[in-house]
């Protein structure tokens, strides 16, 4: 392959790796995969661009709908057919969520995960702040939620109930 | 027309895989059957959850049996065509839910020996297994946290909850056995560091399980007889019946899709 060839190349992926992280979860539609970290690694296989995923839970429903998503967007882009690939290994965890996905989450009222060093005690709990008024004084209500990543929290302060993103 | 059961190799990885497997899903779908009926929503969410975990599980290990007994068969093969005899989870899991208790306790006494189960597997020289267990163990951590306070407020709770949560004990410990029995062919996987050797973990699963009961002002059981053949697909009545529900569509309409 020529120089030229190699740059063509390059851009496509670039375009596909863009276009690919632009896929938001359906249940929490201001995060990208990009921002989640499910998106690993975007490549070229024989001139057809694989996109290799990690699922975030492991029964979690919204992982087939966004390797749909994936398809669907690089076709519509010019880029397809396009393989999706699911790796299980190295596991996924909450602490591959960027910055600015956090800061997604906080202003979309669901408070972000904490980082997983402190998650083993039996009887813990996390300390959470509240995504609406930043209180720190919150309780939980329930450590399973609406979806296999949320657990339902409660400020005590300006008394409203919010979703907890779950350390995992 | 109903559609013949399958039968699978006795190959050790298939077998141990498989093993796993339906323990995953025997539980999730008993704590499925919980969905609508639980003493509250947030129970009923959790125990939904928590069913969804199992069976995210149970399905990331029969796609990898697929693919070991490369035999054309994907992971509904297994689930739905397979009768009892063939299903090799532990007689524990298969036990109704009955009560909540008992459904706590049930998943109390599986949950603390599971969970370090998995992050002991991380460090399996089969890879695809420390990969599932690298997500396994931390869907699991939350299902002992959230089985232990259960057992812990339904315990210490009123003369009524620590009576049934206490029945509930008594009644599942004979079948607690089981989670560290190993047959020969486990022992030679085992040997390959493919397989961990349950017995390992049997004290730490006895400090978190006495620890807890304890807490919990339950008495651990003393009688130590205990019942096996869950393994070898000698099963209790209850698992036909689940089976029956669980297999129905595709026995009457084999091969349905939606």
């Amino acid at each position: 392959m020529n120089a030229a060839a190699l740059d063509r190349g390059a851009a496509v992926l670039d375009e596909a790796r863009r276009i690919a992280g632009a896929v938001v979860d359906p249940e929490i539609p201001v995060l990208s995969i990009a921002d989640l970290g499910v998106l690993r690694e975007v490549r070229l296989n024989d001139g057809r661009i694989e996109v290799l995923i990690t699922p975030t839970y492991s029964g979690c429903p919204a992982m087939t709908m966004i390797a749909l998503e994936i398809e669907l967007a690089l076709e519509q882009a010019g880029l397809g057919p396009a393989t999706v690939t699911t790796v299980l290994s190295p596991a996924w965890t909450t602490d591959w969520m960027s910055e600015d996905g956090r800061r997604k989450l906080t202003e979309y009222g669901v408070a972000p995960p904490a980082k997983s060093a402190g998650r083993r005690a039996l009887f813990s709990t996390e300390e959470v702040a509240c995504p609406q008024c930043g209180s720190a004084d919150t309780s939980r209500l329930a450590e399973f939620g609406s979806t296999s990543c949320k657990a339902l929290w409660r400020c005590n302060a300006c008394r409203e109930p919010f979703d907890y993103f779950r350390c995992h | 027309m109903p559609v013949a059961s399958i039968s699978v190799s006795d190959a050790p990885l298939l077998r141990y895989t498989l093993r796993r497997a339906d323990d995953a899903l025997i539980l999730g779908h008993r704590l499925s059957e919980w969905c609508g009926h639980a003493p509250m929503m947030e129970e009923d969410m959790a125990l939904a959850n928590m069913g969804l975990d199992l069976i995210g599980q149970a399905r990331s290990l029969y796609a990898y049996a697929a693919k070991v007994e490369a035999a054309g068969r994907d992971e509904d093969a297994y689930a739905y065509l397979r009768d009892v005899r063939g299903y090799g989870n532990l007689l524990l899991l298969e036990q109704p839910n009955g009560d909540f208790a008992q459904t706590m306790l049930r998943q109390f006494l599986y949950a603390a020996f599971i969970d370090p189960w998995w992050r002991t597997m991380m460090a399996s020289a089969d890879t695809t297994l420390a990969a599932i267990a690298a997500k396994a163990e931390k869907e699991t951590a939350y299902h002992l946290r959230h089985a232990s306070e259960w057992v812990v407020r339904l315990g210490d709770g009123t003369q009524e909850s620590h009576r049934r949560a206490q029945a509930a004990l008594d009644a599942l410990w004979p079948f607690t056995g089981e989670m560290f029995e190993v047959d020969p062919a486990e022992r030679e996987l085992i040997a390959e560091g493919v397989a961990i050797d349950p017995e390992a973990l049997r004290a730490g699963w006895r400090e978190t399980v006495a620890g807890v009961l304890a807490q919990a002002t339950l008495a651990v059981p003393q009688n130590d007889w205990m019942q096996k053949g869950g393994r070898n697909g000698h099963h209790t009545e209850h698992l036909g019946h689940l089976l029956s529900e669980l297999q129905y569509l595709q026995r009457a309409f084999p091969g349905a899709v939606w």
